[in-house]
């Protein structure tokens, strides 16, 4: 084993004896440029609601709920899709996001989720990944469209005014602490609070972890 | 003699339309098939502005929009506002009392079961032109048109 190491390392470290420099610069500058586009368009390529909605889990689950929400339906016709929401548009995060997905096509493989009744039991767990995913980000993905600066909150109703104003201007909370369930059906909410619960750092911390402060937004020492 | 024959046409005339199969109907396409457009859908009140109820204890409507509100087993989307722990942080109104009673009275700690599906009661209101006249008073307004017809005579 160990002279079968040396030996490559010999071949690898030694000078090329059939190639010209030429050859292997230029070789090596063009099959990374190919291998680099193969491997995004790849990644692409698994990036697109069609190819979510290839597997029976998500067409038939959270993709019919999702059409009924105002992220499908609505009055100007811009929507969300899958990857919208649920991978990081920034190359370094979406590449770590992929490589959690590998469990998802574990899952996938061995049938985790086959029916209705497995899907519906393994909601609330599924659901506070991506709830615990958002908090972590500071609703990262939900920022690539909505922005607070260009939130014009007289337009708003005063009640919704009011909160974003209290909370969301000010960081102590972030999205997805007051809007889960906008895009597919809740999970039981036993022991989730909504954002505006005034127990909220209690009531946070009773629930199994949900809702808990993690990185900045958590602590509001300020 | 004529008028003999025009109440003849009179009895006559319905029984042929009704053998042609065009009676007139009251409501609806006709003849009864037919597809017609669907009436626009009328918008939500979503003012926020409480409704003075017609009587004590009516259910008071919703005055603001309650579109892709889940309310099932697993949560329900009214009472994260309505209830009683949150109705401060967002001012909303609180769900009556009588909503953590049970039938016999007995207070409970949460909503009671029978009360949980709040749309069973409460619907909010759209500008829809009401399809029949609403000729209802409230009690106030009875009294006063008594007090008026027994002081007028």
């Amino acid at each position: 084993m160990i002279g079968f190491l040396k030996r490559w390392w010999r071949v690898a470290t030694g000078p090329s004896k059939f190639f010209s420099l030429g050859f292997l610069t230029l070789g090596g500058f063009v099959s990374g440029v190919l291998f680099w586009g193969a491997f995004n368009t790849a990644l692409e390529f698994t990036n697109r609601e069609a190819f979510c909605i290839g597997c029976h889990e998500m067409r038939d689950n959270v993709y019919q709920e999702l059409q009924d929400t105002i992220h499908f339906t609505n009055r100007s016709g811009v929507r969300a899709t899958c990857p919208d929401c649920h991978v990081p548009h920034e190359w370094t995060h979406k590449i770590a996001r992929k490589m959690q997905a590998s469990k998802e096509v574990w899952g996938w493989l061995f049938g985790t989720i086959d029916t209705r009744q497995e899907f519906q039991a393994m909601r609330r767990t599924l659901a506070e990944h991506e709830w615990h995913r958002l908090k972590a980000n500071d609703s990262l993905e939900c920022r690539n469209c909505h922005g607070a600066d260009s939130m014009d909150i007289t337009r708003q109703s005063p009640r919704a005014a009011r909160i974003h104003e209290r909370f969301l201007f000010t960081g102590e909370r972030t999205c997805i602490d007051c809007h889960k369930g906008i895009a597919h059906e809740l999970p039981n909410m036993e022991g989730v609070p909504p954002g505006w619960d005034p127990q909220w750092d209690r009531a946070a911390a009773l629930s199994s972890g949900v809702g808990q402060g993690q990185g900045p937004m958590g602590d509001s020492g300020d | 003699m004529k008028a003999w024959l025009l109440l003849a046409a009179a009895l006559l005339l319905p029984c042929l339309a009704l053998a042609a199969g065009e009676s007139p109907r009251l409501v609806g396409p006709s003849p009864m098939p037919a597809e017609v457009p669907a009436p626009p859908l009328p918008a939500d009140r979503a003012d926020d502005v409480r409704r003075t109820r017609n009587y004590p204890d009516q259910p008071p409507v919703i005055p603001h929009s309650i579109t892709d509100y889940q309310i099932d087993l697993n949560t329900n989307r009214c009472l994260t506002c309505h209830a009683r722990q949150y109705a401060e942080a967002v001012q909303a109104p609180m769900i009556s009392v009588t909503h953590y009673q049970d039938r016999d009275g007995q207070f409970l700690g949460g909503v009671s079961a029978r009360r949980y599906f709040c749309t069973q009661c409460h619907v909010p209101q759209t500008d829809a032109r009401p399809l029949v006249d609403n000729r209802f008073e409230d009690i106030d307004t009875i009294l006063e048109r008594l007090r008026r017809g027994r002081d007028g005579q």
